[in-house]
């Protein structure tokens, strides 16, 4: 089954933005919930806020630790899932349903499979179901 | 590749004829079915590819099989069945193998069912659309698998180069593979919406061809005619849906004048100094028809509105003698239902011919007043020939200006300085409407 990524992405939220948020949590347990059930959530989580975010890179041997995130940006990454769908359709479906969809938006990228990986050789995809 | 298709009347057809007809009347539905079977646009296409190739030695040699399609649809699938055996990068290549060949065991009875070919191209039509792919991307791959036009003439109509389209169908193709975008008509739920989005490719289509002036006037007949070839398909395809109806009368109305708007020079010819001999009537009677069948199923919609307007238009016996009144209650009616500036300025425009240029000029002061139009030439063109009908010369003369300034479109502004002309000296030389 192919997998995509739902990367949520946000501006930063002013105090009356914050509150306005904070009031859709109740939809975002009901979306965890609905993709419990429906058996298509292989991960998800909220990040932590960016500025405890810290950014490494290693050049010609020397590792750099940067604080702060990789790109200084107006959308950041919060959170993410990652679901087994069987096409864009469906993956597009749950993405429109993320509370964060209505003020910010849902990046939906395909996971590429990796062929070594033994879950994903057809014997053992078919036994999986 | 010998057995293919059925029976032969050797000699009896001439084969380069049949099979330019094949090209234009079989491939996307070949295509289209063999996408379904290999789930891979590429492989499908090349293998395609190959069986016209091979219907050229074939045909010649042999004569014309007495079922075209269902030889091309068979010699594809076996060229698939050869591609997919060399071609270990595929995913799933093993599973689809499998299928082909089971497929093409079971011999063409159950394939050659019209009804199966007519559903697939229907599937073909939505994933081209599809609102994943960018909309130049969408543009180009419907025109790509559903009409018979190469890469290059695709680039020569949009004018972008021949490498940048092939890159742009690459990437289009990758992505439905990569994507996994779904090959298939869009459930219930969606389908308005989605259908909604495939409208607006066909219609983005013919508007490239009808209204550009830039660019090979040939290539651009060809896209209006694919156009409405699609357009054709999607009524056959569905038959319920008025504004499928509606668009296609409304490219067929639109395309009934466009051996009168360019004159033998190359200039623009409006509308109401056109030759209506030249309009052709059974484009006109077909959209009418079809526009009238639309109106019975009482759904309204953009579409069905426009190509009102337009048979409006081609019904007068000539310009004054137009509905103008009823067209202004039609762009009402369409501004009400998608609201657009370029709707507001043919209202005013109408509304001008209806109840007088001051009429006119009053609708249109609330658009003038509006920033973002600031640079929208039509609405300056509009303004120019209302203010000279209502003989205010010092105002239209600027808004003439403005309007060329403005302009793209060198047959449009041509146009424009001819009337800026006549207003000058007099505008006694040539009637203006």
């Amino acid at each position: 089954m192919p997998k995509y990524m739902l990367l949520l992405y946000a501006d930063q939220p002013d105090e009356a933005e914050v509150q306005r948020r904070e009031a859709a949590f109740p939809r975002w347990v009901e979306l965890t919930q609905s993709l419990d059930e429906a058996g298509i959530r292989v991960a998800g989580d909220r990040l932590a806020d960016v500025d405890v975010a810290t950014t490494l890179r290693v050049r010609d041997g020397e590792t750099e630790i940067v604080d702060g995130p990789f790109a200084t940006t107006k959308e950041i990454l919060g959170g993410y899932y990652i679901l087994e769908c069987g096409d864009l359709d469906e993956a597009l479906k749950w993405a429109a349903r993320a509370p964060i969809a209505e003020w910010g938006s849902v990046e939906v990228r395909p996971i590429v499979e990796n062929p070594l990986d033994p879950a994903n050789r057809p014997a053992a995809a078919q036994q999986a179901g | 590749m010998t057995e293919a298709g059925g029976g032969r009347r050797a000699g009896a057809v001439d084969p380069v004829a049949a099979l330019a007809r094949a090209f234009r009347e079989e491939r996307a539905g070949v295509l289209a079915t063999l996408i379904r079977h290999v789930g891979d646009f590429q492989l499908a296409e090349d293998a395609v590819q190959d069986a016209f190739m091979a219907a050229v030695t074939a045909w010649e040699r042999d004569g014309v099989p007495a079922n075209p399609g269902g030889w091309l649809m068979v010699t594809a699938r076996r060229r698939a069945i050869d591609r997919l055996r060399r071609e270990r990068s595929v995913s799933d290549r093993v599973e689809r193998l499998a299928e082909l060949v089971r497929i093409d065991s079971q011999e063409h009875e159950m394939e050659d069912e019209d009804s199966a070919i007519e559903d697939d191209r229907l599937r073909l039509i939505f994933t081209c659309c599809h609102p994943a792919l960018e909309l130049p991307a969408r543009v180009a791959l419907t025109l790509r698998t559903l009409g018979g036009l190469g890469t290059r003439e695709i680039a020569r109509a949009f004018l972008v180069s021949e490498p940048t389209m092939g890159k742009r169908l690459v990437r289009a193709k990758r992505k439905i593979a990569e994507a996994r975008i779904p090959y298939r008509v869009p459930p219930d739920e969606e389908l308005p919406d989605r259908l909604r989005g495939v409208l607006s490719v066909v219609y983005l289509i013919f508007n490239e061809g009808y209204s550009a002036a830039e660019g090979d006037l040939l290539v651009r007949g060809e896209l209006c005619s694919e156009a409405i070839r699609l357009g054709r398909l999607l009524c056959r395809l569905m038959p319920d849906d008025p504004e499928v109806l509606g668009l296609t009368a409304l490219m067929l109305l639109h395309d009934a004048r466009r051996g009168a708007r360019v004159d033998p020079q190359g200039r623009y010819t409006p509308l109401d100094e056109q030759d209506r001999s030249l309009w052709d009537q059974g484009r006109i009677h077909e959209g009418t028809r079809m526009l009238e069948r639309a109106l019975r199923m009482r759904r309204p919609g953009k579409y069905q509105l426009q190509a009102a307007i337009a048979a409006l238009h081609l019904e007068a016996p000539d310009a004054d003698r137009t509905d103008w009144r009823q067209i202004a209650l039609l762009y009402e009616a369409l501004g009400r239902l998608s609201p657009s500036p370029v709707v507001e300025v043919n209202r005013a425009v109408a509304v001008g011919f209806a109840d007088g240029p001051e009429a006119g000029l009053e609708l249109l002061a609330p658009q003038l007043g509006d920033p973002r139009l600031e640079h929208y030439q039509p609405l300056h063109a509009a303004h120019a020939e209302l203010l000279r009908r209502a003989g205010d010369a010092a105002e239209a003369d600027r808004a003439y200006v403005r309007a060329i300034e403005l302009s793209a479109n060198s047959v449009e502004r041509a146009e424009l300085e001819r009337r800026l002309e006549a207003l000058r000296g007099g505008g006694a030389r040539r009637r203006l409407g």
